[in-house]
Parts: structure tokens; C-alpha cells; sequence
């Protein structure tokens, strides 16, 4: 599966400053693997121990991993995956 | 590491911000230099400001604050702002009322004293108020011309209002289906205000994302880029407390969750007090109080987890109905810490409560303040909070934001005779 994967800001330094990337992988943990791959570093900096770092929120499409199936949540092919730091507000 | 700073136009190489020094990560420690970047290049983890305060006699430094403005800038020594504060256009927020609530005391059972800390009394009349003022110094500093924010509508009006003063333009973004006098006091202030489909947590990812976007260059976004200065604001509301219960920390206070910043940083505030010797170091216990309908860190705090898994809001309480709150853990920390709870109340909890601080001390509060009063009676009667202790309860904003939670009228409707007047037998 080939998926967009938009890039924070924070992260940008190991994408050669791109915004969005290509990646392959048929849930976001091998989404995830195929990143850090061709981007050493770079799953070490959204994922911790127990998973999904707490203040990183990924996004596939509209949704919220997290309402999905977390790091198994399925991404379709053609999806956009978004990595975006978490932010308070009000 | 290189901090992920956005883009400001005419950023200075090096700002003041009087005692401000640095960012620091609440994750990791890592410090970066002072700019517009509100997340971790390393962890993600949120930045906070961090400061170097004057070496001060306490007596000395109390003076210094009793004689300056009665504003959050008398407080300017604390806090990420020019020394000059106090003589730029901003609109000079905070030194709200701290209202002794005997009545409501009476009603509940307390006996150690009841205090409403009520914020409605700012200049947009919530709490936001000395949020922004902040972070319109920040915005200057860093060279920023438009302000900006995702908002549940407190904020919106308050970035509005701010702008304005300030002579910044304002484009502020909102769910399209807030309450109708907050998207009224959102608009009137001439900035563009955007609705967008979906729930605060949505209108919160797209700010995100357009801070990472050209769209987004040359803006600060208050509560995200911002949100390092921006937060700092909420510690005036433990300033102003201790300072007018004579300088005496609470014993107990009781403050609506949303994001959790606003806990976060009152309690930050208190321990600045303590270090600084302004106020006694003794214990004291933080409340957090959230709506049934949006209530992940209450959830969190009672299965005892140390995650807060999102939820979807459904609750009249809109200002606080966010889903996600980023600072929920640390909200965790800090309950368990210091030995206080969090509880929610529904939402019939939530208008019985607003109705009850009104008819008991006159003060009409929106959503926010029902669900701290209403779960201060909950905690009472659950023996969690303790009645003979000196209790601080948040109101953070006016009832006339949201009218629609209650639903009112004339008692009765007559001719204007005295005749029609005996016959209904008030």
C-alpha cells in the first residue's frame, strides 16, 4: 500500500525539509517502519515504549488512530497520514 | 537539536521577555533559545517557559506587586513580558474579584470558607483575557502581525478584542456550532473568523497543520506557536488568590479541565510563590472539574490510568469539551501530587449548578462555572473535598455567553395592575 504521509515541522530536519512523503505499508506500524528505514531516527521520535508518543497524534485521513486501531489501524492505499504534535487550546 | 521554530517575519535574533530565558520540555529538559515553537524538536513533548526570577527580599517583592496596576501586569516581574507592559495598548485583564461566598457555603456545608475566583469580571469577560494579554507581548516580540487561534469561543472573542487594542489583525477559527452569543462577541471586533465543520479537536489539528503551511507564515496562532507565553497567563489566577487571601495559599481549589493548561499552570504559579517565599510553603490540594459528556481525565483519574484516551465531546459545556486534552497527564500528576481528585457532573448537574451560584451570591456564571460548582458539591458530598478547609472555586466566564444552557423567563406574565399583581399571589 502506497500512502502520503505528512510531515510535522519537528520532523522536517530528517525529511530533507519535505512536507509530505511517500511511504509503503499496509498498517501504520509498517508505515512507520518503511519511514524509519529511509529516514534512521525517525521512529524513535513518534513512537516510545508503550507506542504512540503522548504528545504525537496521527491522523489517518480524518481519524484519530487512536479511535481506530491504534499502530494496527489499517492504512488504504492511496490514504494521507498525518503526523501532528498534540497542542492545548481553548 | 535545531527547534522546530515557524516562520515570523521580522523576528529578532534575540527577544525580552523580562525573566523569561528559555523553553524548556516538560518531557525531556531540553532547552532552546526563546521563539515561536510550542513542541519538543526531540520528544514532542510541550515547551514551557522557563525563567530567571529577581534575587529579591519576599517583603520587598511583595510591595513591588501590591503597588503596581491593578491588572495581571502587576505581576509583570513574573512573567514573559517587557518591564514596560503595563504602558502598551493591551487590555489590561485580570485582579478579578475573589468573592467570599457565604451563601453558597451555607448551601453546601463548608465551614472553612468558600471563595468564587470570578473571571467573568475581565475585559471579554473570561478568563482568556490574561491568556492573550500575554501573548500579544509574545506576538510583538517575535514580530507577528496577525493573531490567530483555534478556539471554543472564550478564546475567539478575547483574540478579537485583543487584536483590536493592540493593532493586529485577527483571523480566528471556531466549530461552526458554538453557542450564538460567542460567535456574536468572536465577531464584533472586526477580524475574520472562520467556522469550521467539525469539533474543536478538529479545528485544533487544522491550525496545526497550517502553522506548518505557507498559508500559515507570519501568524501567531495564540494557543499553538504562542502556547509557551500564552499559558503562562493562567498563573496570574493563583497570584491574584493568594494574594487576596493576604498572601495565604488555598487550602483547596477547584478548576474546570479543558485542555488542562489552565490547572497546569495554577499550580505552577502557587509553587513559584512558595520558592519565592511570597507565601507559606504548606500543602495544599488541586480539584480538577470536567462535564460527563467530554470527561477523559476524570475517567483517566478514577480508573487510576496515567493516559487519557480521547473522547468525542457531547456536553453543554462547549468551552470545555475538548476531546484530547494535551495536558491531561500532567492534570493527573497533579491531582494525585497533591492529594485532590477529578470528578465531572452531567449536564443537568451543570445548570442546576449555575443556577445555584446565582441564586445564591448573584453571580451568573456560563457552562464552565456550573461544572466547577457542580462538582465541588459532588466531591462534598463524596467526602473528597474537605468542607472545613479554605475552598477557591473558578469562574472562568459570563453566563450571558450561554444563555442557551438556561432556559428562563418570567416567573409569570400580567397586565401592569396591581390587581393582576395580587391575583397571581408571589
Amino acid at each position: 500500500m502506497s500512502v502520503t504521509v505528512k510531515i510535522p515541522t519537528p520532523l522536517r530536519a530528517l525529511t530533507k525539509g519535505e512536507d509530505a512523503v511517500q511511504a509503503q505499508g499496509a498498517t501504520v506500524a509498517e508505515v512507520i517502519a518503511d519511514l524509519e528505514r529511509r529516514y534512521p531516527g525517525f521512529a524513535d521520535r513518534v513512537l516510545d515504549g508503550k507506542g504512540v508518543r503522548r504528545f504525537v497524534n496521527i491522523y489517518i485521513g480524518e481519524d484519530d488512530i487512536r479511535f481506530l486501531d491504534g499502530l494496527k489501524s489499517a492504512t488504504p492505499d492511496g490514504a494521507t497520514l498525518a503526523i501532528i504534535p498534540a497542542v492545548a487550546g481553548g | 537539536m535545531a527547534a522546530a521554530h515557524t516562520v515570523a517575519p521580522s523576528a529578532p535574533s534575540s527577544v525580552s521577555l523580562g525573566p523569561a530565558v528559555a523553553l524548556s520540555c516538560r518531557e525531556c529538559g531540553e532547552r532552546v533559545p526563546l521563539g515561536p515553537v510550542f513542541a519538543c524538536a526531540s520528544c514532542f513533548g510541550p515547551l514551557e517557559t522557563a525563567y530567571r526570577f529577581p534575587d529579591e527580599d519576599p517583603q520587598a517583592l511583595r510591595r513591588r506587586i501590591e503597588a503596581g496596576p491593578a491588572s495581571i501586569w502587576r505581576y509583570a516581574p513574573l512573567l514573559p513580558v517587557p518591564a514596560d507592559v503595563a504602558d502598551r495598548p493591551n487590555l489590561n485583564p485580570g485582579f478579578t474579584k475573589l468573592v467570599r461566598a457565604g451563601n453558597l457555603a451555607r448551601e453546601l456545608g463548608v465551614t472553612g470558607g468558600l471563595f468564587i475566583k470570578d473571571d467573568s469580571g475581565n475585559p471579554t469577560h473570561s478568563f482568556k483575557d490574561r491568556v492573550v494579554a500575554i501573548a500579544v507581548e509574545a506576538a510583538r516580540a517575535f514580530g507577528f502581525t496577525t493573531l490567530s487561534c483555534s478556539s471554543t469561543g472564550n478564546l475567539a472573542g478575547a483574540v478579537g478584542a485583543a487584536a483590536a487594542r493592540a493593532g493586529l489583525r485577527s483571523c480566528v477559527f471556531i466549530p461552526h456550532d458554538l453557542e450564538a452569543g460567542k460567535v456574536v462577541m468572536a465577531a464584533v471586533y472586526g477580524g475574520d473568523l472562520v467556522g469550521i465543520e467539525g469539533s474543536y479537536d478538529d479545528v485544533n489539528r487544522f491550525c496545526s497543520e497550517l502553522i506548518g503551511d505557507p498559508l500559515g507564515e507570519g501568524w501567531g496562532f495564540v494557543n499553538v506557536n504562542l502556547r509557551p507565553y500564552y499559558a503562562e497567563g493562567s498563573k496570574t489566577l493563583a497570584y491574584e488568590i493568594c494574594e487576596q487571601l493576604g498572601w495565604q495559599l488555598p487550602d483547596q481549589i477547584v478548576v474546570p479541565i479543558a485542555s488542562g493548561s489552565q490547572l497546569t499552570k495554577i499550580d505552577k504559579g502557587l509553587r513559584e510563590l512558595i520558592a519565592l517565599g511570597l507565601v507559606e510553603d504548606r500543602p495544599y490540594r488541586i480539584f480538577g472539574a470536567q462535564a460527563e459528556g467530554c470527561s477523559p481525565v476524570s475517567r483517566a483519574f478514577k480508573d487510576g490510568h496515567d493516559v487519557v484516551r480521547p473522547v468525542r465531546p457531547d456536553t453543554i459545556a462547549k468551552s470545555l469539551a475538548i476531546g484530547n486534552p494535551a495536558d491531561g497527564p500532567y492534570v493527573l500528576d497533579i491531582a494525585r501530587r497533591t492529594g485532590g481528585a477529578v470528578e465531572d457532573v452531567t449536564d443537568p448537574e451543570i445548570t442546576d449548578a449555575i443556577r445555584l451560584l446565582a441564586r445564591t451570591e448573584g453571580i451568573f456564571a456560563e457552562t464552565a462555572g456550573g461544572v466547577t460548582v457542580g462538582v465541588t458539591r459532588k466531591l462534598i458530598a463524596f467526602g473528597q473535598l474537605d468542607p472545613s478547609l479554605t475552598t477557591v472555586v473558578l469562574n472562568t466566564g459570563d453566563g450571558l455567553k450561554t444563555l442557551d444552557a438556561v432556559a428562563g423567563g418570567p416567573t409569570v406574565v400580567i397586565r401592569p395592575s396591581l390587581e393582576a399583581f395580587r391575583a397571581v399571589e408571589l
